[in-house]
């Protein structure tokens, strides 16, 4: 007999339609699974055989061909496993299911037919509302995370012995309530107000923040660089709900939703050891990489100059786009990334910096170490925030402004910036010609002209210091940028050359 | 004006000096080729003889033999010319040394040369290895004095001698010496700079195009820059740095010394504070390098004093106090963290402050760069 199921595989963050079919006909006792399984998906033969009869059911003893169809899509993951013990069952007569076509099920199978969580539970809730099922059967531990996508059933099962009873209707498991879609950061989050003295640091973090604006922090060790980029989350506005639906497919995708995860917009620090492909994704099938992972957040690259070069350079596109491409076989997968890039770096490799006597570094160590900072991606980077020991004074001073006053203000200047981009733009994405429409005032404009003039800035540092400027004059609540402003903008811009 | 020419014996003679190129370095090698001054006041013959005793007859053969046409015909390949001690345009300053290059291989305009008073050149030599402070005092003393008129003499090294000749690219003239051929960039990396002094500058030798750098020719270029200057400034040199070679030899010829103070503390400063502690002339700005050279009563016209707003005359000072960063400047000067960033902007605007490119600011010398420099009152 035969009987078909519907399931998915993982692509990067979208799930892609897989279907299921089963054929037990007479034959040599024999259980085969074709269609591009990986070795995760062909070993579901074993853990289906035991939770089948760990659960009272009987295993067939006849020849029994599994097929995964489209054959040309490679699967991945052992979230097959319920749909082939469903099917399974169905098509040996052992359970009557006719609704089966029209749910799709989910979910690992453990030897004792228990129901373990898979990964991208809510983009599989997605793809099964887009592909017309009623419902989506899932692991209970998945529950609440598939429960954020409205318009399907979802029916959490904890065992593979609980289908009969859901099959006959004396069962009806409750939609489990959704996971709560976390804005903001938790109370008690890093705040702020630990960066103590340090004014012009602050007043770079608010701008930055404000207008989306990516910034380098260049300073000697424990000057308080890291400390910083790890508060930027905190006074960042909170997400929008379509971007924290956003935020959340990823790190379902990633296995790591409800999870012990810190809320609100995602906080990425990667090592800085890490590969091209584990920094902006890659394998196959594609795996989201780490700054898919800093989505509406923040990728923190702490020690700049010590990264890869090639995984440097892979973030330049990135960034420029606001999504990720990667071509294989199958076809190209895009993968979201738009983030707010922090990086920190010594000024030279030794991390005193060559005022100080103690620096050993070569003339030629400092020039290769520094080479990274006017690369490419430098080119990508709008503040340049120089940052340096706190004095004793400092740093026994009074706690700083708390974030959530620092939020306010940051949040009032992206309205402004909504209202005059369009929802969701800000000003670091503001094109060539419409950072040129800004109004000036007649100050700030000959001011530009006379850096523009002397420094020979270049046309990219030119629309660069008008976007910063602008974000300064919405962050003070100023209509036309004011000479004040762009004096600040030119000061904050990063510089090309020493 | 006198043209480039120069005999055909003293083209040999540079041609024989980078043929003897591996076979100096082994015997003038003690302490970093020191010696190399004193071996190129011989003759050709006793050259040869002392640093390479098994091939002398080979070698001298070899170098009879060359004929000029093919030395005429290299230099004119490499978009070189040359002069000899025997010709006009040779510069009377080089005269005075006993050891001094018979020939001078030059790539750029040979007017540099041309009636060259030593009271009008000053070389300016440093630390590979400056600070920031040592690279901007090199490019204003280099601007400065180039603006002034005079003729800034580096090496086209790393740190100090590169920061002079930018300075002075752009504000009048200047003269890179080599310890390489004329055409070889040397160091790689600065290339582009090589380049620019080439085409706006003069690049001079006295080794013949092509010929490739031993560390014996350092301390060879070293007695031309020594000989070529009215002084020598050192900016920035550690305490056995090549730089005092350069002054040790000008001392020798009886040439000025300036040095330019720095930090006790500070290593490389150390070598400038030795020497004026040995009677130098402090080199605070260009205005003491033009009254050690040229006597007093020579001074720019006085920049009008600044009118500035109390909040940059703060800043500024802060800066001057060694507050390098925005918010080392903020909290020296109580601004909140946007005023210190515009006033100090508009430091830079103005000309008083430079930024490097990791965000550290430091103070210029000069008044009003950007407007006329440096005027002298006739």
């Amino acid at each position: 007999m035969l009987a078909t199921a519907r399931t998915f595989t993982l692509d990067g963050i979208s799930a892609r339609p897989v279907r299921v079919e089963v054929d037990v006909h007479r034959g040599l006792p024999n259980f085969t699974i074709v269609g591009l399984p990986d070795a995760a998906v062909r070993e579901a033969r074993e853990r289906v055989r035991a939770a089948l009869v760990n659960c009272g059911f009987e295993f067939p003893l006849r020849r029994i061909v599994v097929n995964l169809a489209p054959a040309s899509l490679r699967k991945a993951g052992p979230g097959m496993d319920l749909a082939i013990a469903a099917a399974l069952l169905s098509a040996s007569g052992q359970l009557e299911w006719e609704g089966l076509a029209r749910v799709a099920l989910a979910g690992e199978l453990a030897l004792d037919g228990s129901t373990r969580a898979v990964q991208g539970a809510l983009a599989m809730a997605e793809a099964a509302r887009e592909g017309g099922a009623e419902a989506i059967v899932l692991p209970a531990e998945n529950g609440p995370e598939a429960a954020l996508a409205e318009g399907i059933g979802v029916v959490p099962v904890e065992a593979l012995g609980q289908l009969p009873a859901l099959v006959t209707g004396e069962w009806d498991p409750p939609r489990p309530g959704p996971l709560p879609l976390q804005l903001d950061p938790p109370p008690g989050a890093p705040d702020l107000a630990d960066l103590r003295g340090q004014p012009h640091l602050r007043h770079a973090l608010e701008v930055a923040a404000a207008g989306g604006h990516s910034v380098l922090m260049v300073g000697p060790p424990g000057a308080g660089k890291s400390l910083a980029a790890g508060r930027l989350p905190s006074i960042l506005p909170p997400l929008s709900l379509g971007e924290a639906l956003e935020v959340a497919r990823i790190a379902s995708a990633c296995g790591s939703l409800g999870t012990g995860l810190p809320a609100g917009r995602p906080f990425r620090a990667p090592h800085h050891t890490i590969s091209a492909p584990g920094l902006v994704g890659g394998g196959a099938p594609p795996r989201p990489g780490e700054v898919t992972r800093a989505h509406r957040g923040v990728l923190f690259l702490d020690e700049l100059c010590e990264f890869r070069r090639d995984a440097l350079e892979a973030l330049r596109a990135p960034l420029e786009s606001g999504e990720v491409l990667i071509s294989r076989v199958g076809g190209q997968r895009s993968l979201p990334c738009r983030f707010m890039l922090v990086a920190a770096a010594n000024p030279c490799p030794c991390g005193r910096g060559e005022a100080d006597p103690d620096c050993c570094c070569s003339p030629y160590e400092v020039q290769r170490y520094q080479g990274k900072l006017s690369g490419a991606l430098a080119d990508r980077i709008d503040i340049l925030a120089a940052v340096r020991q706190p004095s004793a004074a400092e740093i026994g001073g009074a706690p700083g402004e708390p974030s959530a006053a620092v939020r306010e203000r940051v949040r009032s200047a992206r309205e402004r910036q909504e209202e005059r981009l369009g929802p969701g733009r800000c000003n670091a994405e503001m094109t060539p010609g419409e950072a040129r429409a800004c109004a000036l005032s007649s100050g700030a404009g000959a001011l530009l002209a006379e850096l523009y003039a002397r420094q020979r800035l270049s046309g990219r540092a030119h629309d660069r210091a008008l976007r910063l400027a602008r974000t300064i004059a919405d962050l003070e609540g100023v209509e036309a940028i004011g000479e004040e402003q762009m004096a600040q903008a030119l000061q904050m811009r990063r510089r090309d050359h020493g | 004006m006198a043209e480039p020419v120069a005999c055909r014996e003293c083209l040999r003679r540079s041609w024989l000096l980078a043929a003897l190129g591996p076979y100096i370095e082994k015997v003038a090698t003690g302490e970093a080729g020191t010696r190399s001054p004193e071996l190129l006041r011989l003759s050709n013959e006793d050259l040869v003889e002392v640093a390479a005793p098994k091939v002398t007859a080979q070698m001298l053969g070899r170098l009879e033999s060359l004929s000029e046409e093919r030395l005429l015909e290299e230099l004119l390949l490499a978009e070189c010319w040359a002069c000899c001690r025997h010709s006009e345009l040779y510069p009377d300053s080089l005269r005075d040394a006993g050891d001094a290059p018979w020939a001078l291989i030059g790539r750029g305009d040979p007017r540099f040369l041309d009636g060259l008073e030593r009271f009008e050149a000053v070389t300016i030599v440093g630390a590979r290895r400056a600070t920031s402070y040592g690279r901007e005092i090199a490019r204003e003393l280099g601007r400065e004095l180039a603006a002034a008129g005079m003729v800034v003499v580096s090496g086209l090294a790393f740190g100090i001698d590169a920061c002079a000749h930018r300075g002075a690219i752009d504000a009048g003239r200047t003269i890179a010496v080599l310890g390489c051929g004329p055409d070889v960039a040397y160091p790689a990396s600065h290339r582009s700079l090589w380049r620019q002094i080439c085409e706006r500058g003069l690049v001079i030798s006295e080794f013949p195009p092509g010929a490739t750098p031993w560390r014996w020719t350092f301390p060879a270029r070293n007695r031309i820059m020594a000989a070529l200057a009215g002084m020598t400034v050192v900016v920035e040199a550690a305490i056995r740095s090549g730089s005092l070679i350069t002054t040790d030899l000008a001392a020798d010829l009886g040439r000025d010394l300036g040095a330019v103070p720095g930090p006790v503390t500070s290593r490389t400063s150390a070598g400038p504070n030795g020497l004026l502690a040995a009677g130098a002339h402090v080199i605070r700005d260009a205005q003491d390098v033009l009254d050690a050279l040229l006597g007093p009563g020579r001074r720019p016209i006085a920049p009008a004093v600044p009118n500035l707003e109390p909040d940059l005359e703060a800043a500024l000072a802060a800066v001057e106090a060694g507050h390098s960063t925005c918010d080392a400047v903020a909290t020296a000067t109580g601004l909140s963290g946007a005023a210190a960033a515009t006033a100090l902007s508009r430091l830079e605007l103005l000309g008083y402050l430079t930024c490097s490119n990791l965000g550290t600011y430091l103070r210029t010398l000069s008044p009003s760069p950007g407007g006329p420099l440096f005027r002298l009152e006739s």
